[in-house]
């Protein structure tokens, strides 16, 4: 959770990441997924994402993976642009990606050896059998799994349980980065806490650097260092976790943060939701100007006429928005 | 006369490893236009509780005994024919999983109609009406539009919506809504819930609300229901439940939730694998996971004992505080070190 120097070991410059859609009649249209997005994380920091069903974190993450190409815009690893082949190459052995359904995400016909050693194989990481074998167990007792489960088959672990093989698969390559997709919305609140937990412990002690995407918003409150807010593939805010709990300043974030439900019936009775009305827009017909301004009840023509532009309006504290000063 | 009374209802599985007993001697009354919270861990019967009073168990589930009482008609043994009326009239649920109770082949408007038509005494045009102010109740655009197509052009929270919209246009008397709105975005979902809170109120419809998510209980619910392995082990109105719980799973559960406050800490996770249904131990069922367990608790499970008028819970945790402040009298000389 710490923020070890301020050094950035992730910047992304104006990503953009579009997808062509088949219109029929041999037309395509593009869908905008992600749309001129920037954000650095430093070395060791958390950056929480937050949003929507649909606005483009899983987007975001694949895309800075490079498991997308990206339409538009640089992603920068360790002070250094990302251009050929190599770079990418190189990369992809510094930063992985943990998925949402540990249900799913793994081959159940696959042992949990298998699983784990899977992209020690890949990146070719051993030259003996033993040291392959000596780097599973390593890796399964970082996540608190011991070495018996290591010849059983995923389908007969439980969720949280399957969830720490996922995130012992996605440290088998040593990274410095991991985009953590929802990794615990499947799981109940009990378990939920035990893997928060881990990801808290590797943190500490492998100096790992999160994107951590998840729509449970105490959950991205407790371990984010800062906050990003998307909608309709753009940024709309970002600041530090608790500046953004506390004072959000971009009127999404404001509905967003007061329709979280709290675990507290008199805070719960007590809270003013600002419940909003309308439909999420599609991205294929994103509203012209402001994305948010077809349910923004602080609305103007400025909004349908012009792109709110993404700018620090306090040290550390970003939004797009038009009005921040009358609305706040 | 409650709406609905429970009382020691049993549900088992019979499986060829052997019986697996879902249900274990769960009993609650639902008055109307109250809104009931079931919370609890995975596993733990609140599915099949719901499955239960409504008659729809899968496979070869079973209700072994017990009483299921709907304004005072029992329903335990009363037959298809009468559980037929029940179902969508008097009672509709929303289940846990959108994806898998939508019929692929029909558009959506054509189920929406038929459970209209089916449930309530409206002719085709009035159905067609119903069904579209449902749909913009529930916040799907362009209803009109939408009731041509086919489940599989909506994202999941939209078809979870129409489940919503589907169960909601019947006008039950009671709603079961099994995890309603884990699929769904927050600001959805704080639409969805004023939505059901608000017909609750103007209909006088009773809620059970099964969630994980104890801020919908904390924000919805009157009283709640905590379940263990198939047995409630602690109940009570939602403010009794957050602010004095008094089972040591529900207290591990309030722990483990991350707040405002936690934020640079660790979690405090309940620790331990859940209990196997098929080898219950004979004391308290969450013993082997308990910080506190004490003998007694390994030997002998504790009832659901009523700790003040809005207040049960079987943890033996209770009796020893009563023990040493006085309140309680032991006959027998239960040890409980
Ligand atoms: N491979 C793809 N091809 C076409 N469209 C895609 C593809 N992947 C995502 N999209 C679209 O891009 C948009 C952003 O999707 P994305 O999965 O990034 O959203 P998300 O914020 O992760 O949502 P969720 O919270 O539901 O996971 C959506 O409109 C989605 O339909
Ligand atoms: N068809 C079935 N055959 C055998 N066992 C079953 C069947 N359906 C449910 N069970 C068992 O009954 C128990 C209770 O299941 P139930 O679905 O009610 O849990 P739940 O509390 O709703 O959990 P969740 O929060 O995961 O939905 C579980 O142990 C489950 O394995
Ligand atoms: S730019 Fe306009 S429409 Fe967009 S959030 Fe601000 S006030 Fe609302
Ligand atoms: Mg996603
Ligand atoms: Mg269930």
């Amino acid at each position: 959770m710490s923020e070890q120097g301020n050094r950035p070991l992730i910047e992304v410059k104006n990503l953009k990441e579009y997808f062509n859609i088949n219109m029929g009649m041999f037309r395509t249209k593009p869908l905008k997924a992600v749309d001129d997005v920037s954000f650095s994380i430093n070395k060791g920091e958390t950056l929480g994402l937050v949003g929507e069903s649909g606005c483009g974190k899983t987007t975001v993450g694949r895309t800075i993976l490079h498991l997308y190409k990206p339409t538009g815009g640089e992603v920068w690893y360790d002070g250094k642009k990302l251009e050929t082949r190599a770079d990418i190459q190189e990369f992809r052995k510094k930063a992985t990606m943990v998925f949402q359904d540990p249900y799913s995400s793994l081959n159940p016909r696959m042992t949990v050896s298998d699983i784990i050693g899977e992209p020690l194989d890949i990146h070719n990481l051993y030259s003996t059998k033993q040291e392959r074998m000596d780097r599973i167990l390593e890796l399964m007792g970082h996540v608190g799994l011991n070495s018996e489960h290591a010849s059983r088959y995923a389908h007969e672990f439980s969720g949280g349980q399957r969830q720490r093989i996922g995130i012992a698969r996605s440290l088998a390559v040593n990274p410095d980065f991991i985009v953590c997709d929802e990794p615990v919305s499947a799981l109940d609140v009990s378990i939920q806490a035990q893997v928060i937990n881990m990801f808290d412990e590797l943190q500490d002690k492998l100096g790992l650097t999160y994107l951590f995407i998840a729509h449970d918003l105490l959950v991205v409150r407790h371990i984010s260092d800062r906050i990003a807010v998307m909608y309709l593939g753009k940024m709309v805010e970002l600041a530090d976790a608790a500046e953004i709990y506390d004072r959000p300043l971009h009127p999404y974030s404001k509905s967003l943060l007061s329709a979280v439900p709290v675990p507290d019936p008199k805070a719960a009775r007590a809270n003013q939701r600002i419940v909003l009305t309308g439909d999420i827009p599609s991205p294929l017909n994103a509203p012209s100007g402001c994305p948010f301004r077809t349910r923004c009840r602080y609305a103007t023509e400025q909004c349908a006429a012009e792109i709110p532009e993404f700018k620090e309006v306090e040290k550390g504290h970003f939004v797009a928005c038009h009005r921040t000063a009358e609305v706040n | 006369m409650s709406l609905l009374e429970v009382k020691d209802l049993h549900t088992s599985f019979f499986t060829d490893a052997g019986e697996v007993k879902a249900v274990n001697g769960v009993s609650f009354f639902l008055d109307r236009g109250k809104v009931l919270g079931i919370v609890g861990e995975s596993g733990s019967g609140k599915s099949v509780t719901a499955y239960s009073i409504m008659q729809i168990l899968a496979g070869t589930g079973k209700i072994v005994s017990g009483s299921i009482k709907l304004d005072g008609q029992e329903l335990v043994g009363a037959g298809e024919k009468v559980m037929k009326t029940v179902r969508g009239n008097r009672i509709s649920i929303i289940f846990q999983d959108p994806m898998t109770s939508l019929n692929p082949t029909y558009t959506i408007g054509k189920q929406l109609m038929e459970a209209i038509l089916l449930h309530t005494n409206r002719n085709k045009k009035e159905a067609w009406d119903r069904a579209v102010e449902m749909l913009r109740l529930v916040n799907v655009n362009e209803p009109e539009k939408r009731m041509k197509q086919y489940p599989f052009e909506f994202s999941g929270g939209m078809r979870q919506r129409v489940m919503i919209a589907m169960a909601l246009a019947c006008e039950p008397d009671i709603l079961i809504a099994d995890e309603p709105t884990t699929a769904l975005d927050v600001t959805i979902q704080a639409q969805i819930l004023e939505l059901m809170g608000t017909l609750q109120k103007e209909l006088g419809m009773a809620i059970i609300m099964i969630t994980h998510d104890l801020g919908v209980v904390a924000q919805m619910c009157d009283e709640v229901i905590v379940m263990y392995a198939g047995s409630i082990c602690e109940q009570g109105t939602a403010d009794e439940i957050f602010y004095n719980p008094c089972h040591e799973y529900t207290k591990g559960l309030m722990r483990s939730i991350p707040t405002a406050n936690t934020a640079g800490k660790k979690l405090q996770p309940i620790t331990g694998t859940p209990i196997d249904l098929l080898n219950m131990p004979e004391g308290c069922p969450f013993a082997p996971r308990c910080d506190a367990a004490m003998k007694i608790c390994i030997k002998q499970r504790c009832e659901n004992m009523q700790l003040n008028d809005d207040h049960r819970a079987a943890c033996w945790m209770n009796v020893k505080r009563g023990v040493e402040d006085g309140s309680i009298t032991l006959e027998g000389g239960a040890d409980h070190e």
